[in-house]
């Protein structure tokens, strides 16, 4: 087994397929970055949504609730073939890319809207009252009282969120998309031995994920006095 | 003309009626006092005056303008001539102190900052705490805390101050800073209704002592008619008890 | 949009999903209590045991919390021949997210064993109360409060992992809903009788949870 590795380790590193693995690892590289980014700000788009007072909002408020609700009960695959259906019979001539990142943009934004909203509820609900007492809006409110201090109970689970988006990530491979996974199971098929592949791949994600864990947790460290 | 006349107002949350009936007026440069138990309704009254609670009957003039506390311009009237001081102060502990005091006038009554800050450093030196423009709410004590309020009430060019018991959340020891800063207010001519246990203050420096029980006005009249010969036996027990320590 | 919704065939394989329903819970069962063995003897190793020890369970965790559960499938499936060992799917993939729920275990049962405060272990000496007895009122009920809440997250996540073992052919609900798109050509509304099925599966597990949480260990659950 060991030989037959070695034997295969200078042809699966060659050039070509080196640049195959790295492209691929970009795109995963990239899916996160667009899932995550995007989640965020739909995520406070939804939370902004959710908080919306008043009797006419209802029907937003209960839209914007069921979907957080809905979406983190369902398991990304279902997610994922549920949107690569539902555009395939919309439009049938979308890449495979945009479905898949639609897909973790969906899974995405169930999650962060609760990280978010966790982090704006953190802010006491006193501070906010003083501010609408004096005329504030409830724009002003956000941007000047309660996302400033909303940070340090947002950064740490939204690292720890981000890596584990990583890990989701791998689940587009079943749908076609060219990423790290998908790239891995090429190249098992190509002949090289699984334990090779499947050992380098794993080793690319966790390149990929340990730094930003590491990232995550001295963020925590660093912002948990400042928390009260 | 009234600064403020209040007419049965009453507010309910669900099957809790926290206010009923309320009726009472306020003139210019007076200064009225709630007092009562807890949950007598001195708190939620203020908090319905600035919107921030429902009011679910009665009506409220505020110099001659009826405000409707289901539109948003009349409530924002109301915030515009009226401004409250609670009882946690409520600063915003990302600002610093001039910030806190400035922030309402510039980016709500967006007036020109460099006359904003001039007004602001006269206003924090009138508290005491001139020395204090860049510190952060945490690094402040109680007391000063609550005079860095009452500041940023005081940027808002009020016509009406409303003050939730401004010292039941403080050392004894600091309560004395804030009760001047008020008693400086009063003998300035400002309009204003307090809620609070101290006795003693309340009888000095009010016009007018309203007694509250169970959401409803007991007793409504002059100082030394309220607290030295109250009528009913509610307020013979309240007092009673108050004052025996 | 050329699509119209066909309802009737999805709600006719109800009975088939299920059934694979129960192939899922089987999954995130064993998984979970396979993982909370492991777990537990990571958590120790991790707070009790030498250097050596406390390094290999911590390069353990490390790695299957930072790579994704789906990889560790793949190397188990079709590394594992290679080597001469031939697993049946199910086991495989039991396997593979055994071994990736223990390392998060891992982790919670730690926290558990670091949030006994040596005040309680002193109230309960003072009290007379021997090791056993300290371990068996004091020390294990507070463990078992503090982590329920992260273990019961943990078994709902397991739900929804499971649904990996579709890409391995195990007939759970994500895979016998893709054998029965596949004969039926009715995509969207299997995936979506599916998805109603996860999230009822998933709320019966919350309420379940919550209640046993309640009642044994005394322990406030949201739901929302």
């Amino acid at each position: 087994m060991v030989e037959r590795i070695l034997n295969e380790i200078p042809r699966f590193f060659e050039y070509y397929s080196a640049i195959f693995l790295l492209k691929a690892m970009a795109t995963t590289l990239l899916m996160t970055l667009l899932g995550v980014g995007l989640g965020f700000l739909l995520g406070f788009l939804i939370v902004y949504l959710r908080q919306t007072p008043g009797m006419f909002w209802l029907p937003v408020r209960i839209i914007a609730i069921t979907y957080v609700e809905v979406f983190r009960r369902i398991p990304f695959l279902v997610i994922l073939y549920l949107v690569l259906f539902f555009i395939q019979a919309v439009s049938p001539n979308a890449s495979l890319f945009t479905i898949a990142t639609i897909g973790i943009c969906m899974l995405s934004i169930a999650y962060t809207s609760e990280i978010i909203r966790a982090g704006f509820e953190s802010v006491p609900r006193q501070q906010v009252e003083a501010a609408s007492a004096m005329n504030f809006s409830r724009w002003k409110i956000l941007r000047n009282v309660i996302v400033p201090q909303s940070w340090p109970v947002i950064l740490p689970p939204a690292f720890a969120y981000m890596v584990s988006f990583i890990k989701d990530t791998a689940l587009v491979s079943q749908i076609g998309v060219v990423e790290l996974t998908f790239a891995g199971k090429v190249m098992n098929n190509r002949g090289y031995s699984a334990l090779l592949v499947y050992g380098t791949i794993l080793i690319l994600y966790f390149i990929l994920s340990y730094p930003l864990t590491r990232l995550g947790a001295h963020l925590e460290k660093r912002l948990a006095p400042i928390k009260n | 003309m009234h600064q403020l006349k209040i007419s049965n107002l009453s507010s309910a949350y669900g099957k809790n009626v926290v206010l009923t009936d309320v009726s009472f007026t306020v003139q210019k440069g007076e200064v009225v006092s709630l007092v009562g138990p807890s949950g007598s309704g001195k708190s939620t009254l203020l908090r319905v005056l600035v919107g921030l609670t429902a009011p679910t009957g009665g009506s409220v003039t505020l110099q001659g303008d009826t405000i409707n506390y289901k539109n948003k311009n009349s409530v924002n009237l109301s915030r515009d001539r009226m401004a409250i001081v609670f009882q946690q102060y409520n600063l915003f502990q990302n600002m610093d102190v001039m910030r806190n005091v400035t922030i309402a006038p510039i980016m709500i009554k967006k007036r020109g900052r460099a006359e904003v800050e001039d007004e602001a450093r006269k206003l924090l030196e009138q508290v005491g705490l001139s020395e204090k423009l860049s510190a952060y709410p945490d690094d402040l004590s109680g007391g000063q805390q609550q005079r860095v309020a009452i500041a940023r009430a005081l940027a808002l060019k009020p016509d009406l101050l409303l003050l939730d018991e401004v010292t039941s959340a403080l050392d004894p020891e600091l309560v004395t800073e804030v009760l001047d800063t008020i008693r400086e207010l009063a003998s300035g001519g400002m309009t204003m209704i307090i809620v609070s246990h101290e006795m003693g203050f309340v009888r000095e420096i009010s016009d007018q002592v309203i007694m509250m029980d169970e959401g409803r006005i007991v007793e409504i009249g002059s100082p030394e008619d309220i607290i030295d010969n109250p009528k009913t036996q509610r307020a013979k027990d309240f007092f009673g008890k108050i004052l025996r320590h | 949009m050329n699509y119209t919704f066909q309802f009737g065939v999805a709600l006719e394989s109800l009975p088939a999903l299920l059934k694979a329903a129960i192939l899922t819970v089987e999954l995130s069962f064993f998984a979970f209590w396979g993982g909370a063995l492991i777990g537990l003897a990571g958590a120790a190793a991790k707070t009790f045991g030498g250097r050596v020890v406390r390094q290999l369970a911590q390069a353990y965790v490390v790695f299957f919390t930072n790579t994704p559960a789906l990889l560790q499938i793949y190397l188990l499936y079709y590394g594992l021949p290679e080597v001469g060992i031939l697993l049946p799917s199910f086991t495989c993939v039991l396997l593979g997210l055994t071994l990736n729920a223990g390392a998060y275990l891992t982790e919670i049962q730690r926290a558990g064993f670091l949030s006994v405060r040596q005040t309680e272990i002193e109230a309960a000496e003072t009290l007379g109360m021997s090791l056993w007895l300290q371990i068996r009122f004091v020390i294990v009920p507070h463990i078992a409060k503090t982590i329920y809440p992260p273990l019961a997250n943990m078994f709902l996540i397991l739900i929804l992992g499971s649904s990996m073992a579709a890409v391995f052919s195990v007939d759970e609900l994500t895979g016998t809903a893709i054998n029965i798109s596949t004969e039926t050509y009715r995509w969207l509304e299997m995936f979506t009788l599916v998805a109603g099925v996860y999230i009822v599966l998933t709320f019966i597990a919350s309420l379940m949870l919550a209640f046993v949480g309640k009642r044994i260990f005394r322990v406030k659950a949201r739901m929302f």
